[in-house]
């Protein structure tokens, strides 16, 4: 799983029917001090999530599909959580 | 998944078995605003597009699940035209 920022919202008429009803985000993946880091990519959501929200993303079909509870599901990255807080401690003992 | 943007169709007569009736499509990805990353690839149609359609993909092993023969031997599959994109305002 990885960490990012959801920085857009996209919006499709004409699309593969399973993915009707679903939210589709524009997630920049981040580093711990919340830096981009990396291209950014198109992700579903499962939690509600928003612009500006940080967030736990998987980019892995078979985790999607157990989600969904759908065996035949085109889709691989998934939005899973909001991140409220990312404590990594640093070398010389305090925290970022 | 990953947005790109459709610049033309590929045609092949002669394909792997379960690529019959496919169409498979130019595609150069491109970042949320729109300016292309990396090299442009081939991918599956599944939703019609045409060129100049901004889609969304879907790669590796779901891309074939998004046929009826869910054992089709593609990478890229274009699952979606895309109307708009919201982005955030720059702070």
């Amino acid at each position: 799983m990885i960490l990012g920022r959801i920085i857009g919202t996209v919006v499709s008429t004409v699309k593969h029917p399973e993915y009707k009803g679903l939210k589709l985000l524009v997630v920049q993946p981040v580093d711990t001090n919340g830096a981009a880091s990396g291209d950014s990519f198109i992700a579903v959501d499962d939690v509600q999530a928003g612009v500006g929200d940080t967030v736990l993303a998987i980019r892995e079909g078979n985790g999607a599909r157990q989600i969904f509870k759908r065996r035949d599901f085109p889709i691989r990255a998934v939005i899973v959580g909001i991140v409220d807080d990312v404590n990594v401690p640093s070398q010389d003992g305090g925290t970022r | 998944m990953y947005l790109g943007k459709v610049i033309g169709n590929v045609v092949a007569s002669r394909k792997s078995a379960g690529l019959e009736g496919i169409r498979l499509m130019a595609v150069q990805p491109v970042n949320h605003d729109g300016t292309p990353r990396g090299n442009m690839l081939v991918a599956a149609d599944a939703v019609n597009s045409g060129p100049g359609d901004v889609v969304h993909l879907v790669g590796s092993r779901e891309a074939s699940l998004a046929f009826e023969n869910q054992f089709v031997p593609l990478d890229a599959a274009i699952v979606g035209i895309v109307d708009s994109i919201d982005l955030e305002e720059e702070t």
